[in-house]
């Protein structure tokens, strides 16, 4: 127990925490040389293709210290995305302290400050990093200085050191012994064990990740989950080393996983309490916050039949992303289906990539929103995430929208591109700085809502990759908001319909018309597509319907080649979704996010 | 179901030059006639027993006419030797004008050649300068008249439209020439611009037409109608046949998924459940039968499903249609598509009307989730 340490790598996106974590792996255990790469723990297909982390990772390293004990540190890479801060957050819940990197090229960051105040909240001990020092436009001393001034740490603390180079390891390792904390916690008191992930095996039900506070689990113990009280026998615990490592015992301090044939997904709950059956804890352990999602979509299985499909995979899937919530969703158009809430557009991209990916379902995703707040006549307040929600225009006093405030980074030759780009999107309460010479910081308040939408490519462009972008939350305001909704040959299509802003209704509903009307290949009649808000069309585009579609060519005895290309269009019909009499294909009902050009 | 009586297909890889809107497989290179006339003798050693009885035989390609008598003459003894044919087999040889002479025409009909496919295309003297046919169009009609004089009571000629800058009128012009013969048969065919063929580059959209929609259709109602008014039966897209005695047989066998055995490179093969082709390339099928291997390049075997689609997308391809039995349980979409008029339902069979045959390709589509 006094040789256990439990810490988070913390940082903002791309500062070096995966990298880190390779040299400590590298400097405590052998590392097979096939299992060597660049950030090992990112095992995820999507994690190595998008060269960032998605999940929190878990990896138990055996050290031995200059003071000649062996020591226990079990290390948890976080992600810096803002998008999976709750991967963060349920980290911090199983450690006693972290190591916060610092880019020594970039200096404190947005997600560097969140974090710290996340580490902080949990009361955890805090080692600043000042990494990439091996790098020609270090920064040292001004790093020093940002942690002294906006981290309110004591840089002389800081440990240099260069993940890339190997630099600083050895230091940092004695650092993390002799300044983080040993759990506290008796092996000997009744089990409290908190939950912070889970996956699931199609073989072994739940495995479940878990740090132990008190006493001690193995394989045989019947445990109970403190808030369903269901009870189960262990069949095995363990470490997390380079692979899931079968232990005895897990005890006071220790964070490893635990098996016990739970073959009903959501009987396990992430920030759930573990406890012995016989001999249980008094009062569960805090849990989690719920995440707080703050863009909204529905999905829908591409053919009904598969709307339980969906389902299971949902729930199978919120064991590994406790991020997402869902509720059950339905629509004229599209049948049964889900609105999910996401903690932003990454978040919302890596869920669908990954339920294709991982549970092999083809989805439509509706455009996606926000979340609005109306006062009725009555006073009432409502507060709607979903189109389909959206409260009778007559009854609607008031309504408000969420805003970010924005911080955009650019040379400053962008300036004047990036200004007219946020005015566009209706930016308010510019503020210019210069924290670096030759860069530009511009600050601007804007609605989450036209955020959410191609922003951050359309700030690629316009600053030909150079602009950077963060935000943060700071709002409801005042708004004027309608419905705009997309008619098919007059009939409403329910998905398809979104909540904008008046100012930009005719905009977004010409773009909708436009971008169907290259998605919805032609038919055997006339399609219209019209965008209306209440009864009136403000918009509209034709289709007009085939009248040949016959090759009057000689293809031989070549059967094979003429049935192959119908296989495939037969596979291409697969994505297609019939919406009244009119057959739409799935990447229409996204194709409306695509930008103009 | 499968008649026991199979096609013979022999591919004669050798053209003279290569027109620029083929992409047919055919080489310049004659100089591997000899190789390839050996190879051909040995494959067909392959399947001799799969195949014992054909009353087709379809020498296409290519250029089959570039054949010498030398050559054709033992070609036809092999294959007569290996293979029984039905006394009254279609023996149908495909040749262009310019190969034609009146000897020539008689060697043909010594060798048992009772049908000719004259592949004329147009008989528009600009026309056939754009697409680099060797012939003329005098040459053309002289070539049909030879071969009736030569005894050919069969004749089928191969025409192309939507032509670059043709108009309806100019097409009329080469189906009255045509006519004028009184041919038993005619394909005709619409220019499709092929990738990687010549007119494909110059007219840059490889896989298009040149033609709108609307223009099309003209073309191809028009076709039919004219036809048709001539007393001929518009039995498959793009063929026309005085009558049903005249329709092509061996063609038959491929839409209507009889067997049949095909030799040459390139060539395709149905034995009614497995469809298997040969390499392309003429060196590495002469290569592999050389060495004593079959030439085959890739086969399948077809799924319960496969062959429903292909009953569907050939059926559908020709007047006659597909059995309702191959439509179980799609009744709904029947009733849809012939409320549309483009199926008909008559004589236990779904057939396309005119208008469906101007969407043949996405019928079977109605037909499948
Ligand atoms: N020069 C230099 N590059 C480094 C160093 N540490 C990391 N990098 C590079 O920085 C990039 C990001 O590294 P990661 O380890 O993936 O960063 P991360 O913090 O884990 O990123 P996220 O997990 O996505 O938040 C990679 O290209 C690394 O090679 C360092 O010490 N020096
Ligand atoms: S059209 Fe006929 S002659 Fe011309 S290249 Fe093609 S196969 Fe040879
Ligand atoms: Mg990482």
């Amino acid at each position: 127990m006094p040789n256990i340490r439990n810490f988070s790598i913390i940082a903002h996106i791309d500062h070096g925490k995966s990298t880190l974590a390779d040299r400590l792996i590298q400097a405590t255990i052998l590392v097979p040389e096939r299992l060597v790469r660049d950030q090992m723990l990112d095992t995820m297909d999507l994690e190595r293709e998008r060269g960032i982390t998605i999940k929190s990772n878990t990896i138990t390293l055996p050290y031995v210290a200059a003071d000649g004990r062996e020591y226990e540190l079990n290390l948890i890479d976080t992600p810096g995305h803002v998008d999976f801060s709750y991967e963060v957050s349920r980290a911090l819940a199983s450690c006693e302290g972290v190591l916060l990197l610092v880019d020594a090229s970039q200096g404190v960051e947005a997600q560097t400050l969140a974090n710290l105040y996340l580490a902080m909240e949990h009361d955890l001990e805090i080692i600043p990093v000042i990494n990439k020092i091996d790098l020609p436009q270090a920064d040292i001393e001004g790093v020093k200085e940002q942690i002294r001034q906006e981290l309110g740490l004591d840089p002389e603390g800081a440990i240099l050191c260069s993940a890339k180079e190997g630099i600083g390891i050895e230091t940092l390792l004695e650092a993390i012994v002799r300044r983080i904390p040993p759990p506290a916690g008796s092996p000997d008191a009744p089990l409290s064990a908190l939950i912070f992930d889970a996956n699931y095996d199609s073989f072994r039900g739940s495995v479940v990740s878990l740090r132990v506070f008190e006493g001690r689990v193995k394989p045989g113990d019947l445990i109970r989950f403190m808030s369903t009280g269901n009870v189960y026998k262990v069949e095995e615990v363990g470490i997390f080393s380079l692979a899931r490592l079968p232990q005895p015992e897990l005890g006071a301090g220790d964070v490893g996983y635990l098996m016990a044939n739970i073959k009903t997904v959501r009987d396990t709950r992430i920030g759930d309490t573990v406890t012995l059956d016989a001999n249980p804890a008094r009062q569960a352990l805090p849990g989690f916050k719920e995440p707080k999602p703050v863009v909204f979509a529905s999905i829908y299985p591409l053919s009904n039949d598969d709307y339980q499909a969906l389902a299971d995979a949902l729930e199978k899937y919120q064991l590994n992303d406790a991020a997402i919530v869902f509720q059950k969703d339905s629509s004229a158009a599209l049948g049964q289906g889900f609105r999910c809430g996401f903690l932003g557009l990454l978040h919302l991209e890596i869920v669908q990539e990954r339920l294709a990916r991982e549970f092999g379902q083809s989805l439509i995703m509706t455009v996606p929103g926000v979340r609005y707040e109306f006062i009725l006549t009555d006073g009432q307040m409502v507060a709607v995430d979903n189109p389909q929600h959206y409260p009778d225009p007559a009854k609607i006093q008031q309504t408000a929208e969420p805003y970010i405030r924005a911080a955009i980074m650019v040379p400053e030759r962008f300036v004047g591109a990036v200004m007219k780009l946020c005015t566009e999107r209706r930016g308010e309460n510019p503020h210019f700085s210069n924290p670096l010479p030759g860069r530009v910081e511009l600050r601007y308040d804007l609605p989450l809502a036209e955020v959410i939408i191609d922003f951050y490519d359309k700030l690629k462009s316009v600053t030909q990759g150079y602009g950077s972008f963060d935000y943060d939350l700071i709002g409801y305001r005042e708004s004027d908001l309608v419905k705009l909704d997309i008619l098919l040959n007059g009939e409403k299509v329910d998905a398809l319909s979104m909540i904008v802003h008046r100012r930009r209704a005719r905009e977004w509903a010409v773009r909708v018309c436009e971008r169907l009307k290259e998605e919805i290949p032609r038919q055997q009649f006339k399609i219209a597509i019209q965008g209306a808000i209440g009864g009136k069309i403000i918009a509209r585009e034709t289709i007009s319907a085939f009248r040949k579609d016959v090759t009057a060519k000689c293809y031989g005895g070549d059967i094979t080649r003429k049935r192959k290309l119908l296989e495939k269009q037969k596979e291409g019909k697969k994505r297609m979704k019939m919406v009244g009499q009119v057959t739409i294909p799935q990447s229409a009902f996204v194709a409306v996010l695509k930008s103009g050009e | 179901m499968n008649s026991p009586l199979s096609g013979l297909y022999v591919h004669v890889p050798f053209c003279r030059t290569k027109c620029p809107y083929c992409d047919f497989y055919s080489v310049t290179d004659l100089g591997l006639m000899d190789t390839w006339l050996k190879a051909v003798a040995a494959e067909v050693q392959f399947y001799r027993n799969d195949f014992p009885v054909c009353d087709s035989l379809y020498l296409g390609g290519g250029t089959p006419s570039l054949l010498d008598e030398d050559r054709l003459g033992p070609l036809m003894e092999v294959l007569q030797g290996e293979i029984k044919f039905t006394p009254d087999a279609e023996v149908t040889l495909e040749a262009n004008p310019d190969d034609l002479t009146p000897a020539r025409l008689s060697f043909y009909r010594g060798l048992g050649v009772n049908r000719l496919s004259l592949g004329v295309q147009s008989f528009d003297e600009s026309e056939l300068r754009l697409l680099g046919r060797r012939h003329t169009a005098r040459q053309a009609e002289e070539a049909v008249a030879m071969a009736r004089q030569a005894g050919f009571a069969n004749l089928s000629l191969d025409l192309m439209y939507a032509l670059p800058g043709q108009t309806l009128a100019g097409w009329e012009r080469t189906l009255q020439i045509a006519l004028a013969c009184r041919p038993e048969h005619l394909s005709c065919y619409q220019l499709t611009l092929e990738p990687g063929t010549a007119l494909g580059r110059k007219y840059g959209q490889a896989g298009k037409t040149l033609f709108n929609e609307d223009a099309e259709r003209e073309f191809f109602l028009f076709t039919s109608g004219y036809l048709e008014g001539e007393g001929y039966l518009h039995y498959e897209i793009s063929n026309f046949a005085r009558g049903e005695s005249r329709v092509c047989r061996h063609n038959l066998k491929y839409w209507r998924r009889r067997r049949y055995l095909g030799l040459g490179p390139g060539a395709h093969s149905f034995d009614g459940r497995r469809r298997w082709w040969n390499h392309r390339s003429v060196v590495r099928y002469c290569e592999l039968l050389t060495a004593g291997k079959p030439p085959m390049a890739g086969s399948e075997l077809l799924t319960p499903e496969q062959v429903r689609l292909e009953r569907l997308l050939l059926g559908f391809r020709m007047r006659d249609g597909v059995e309702l039995e191959s439509l179980a349980g799609r009744e709904e979409d029947l009733a849809n598509l012939a409320s549309r008029g483009w199926l008909r339902v008559e004589g236990g069979r779904a057939r396309p009307t005119i208008q469906g045959f101007l969407v043949a390709d996405r019928l079977p589509l109605c037909f499948s989730d």
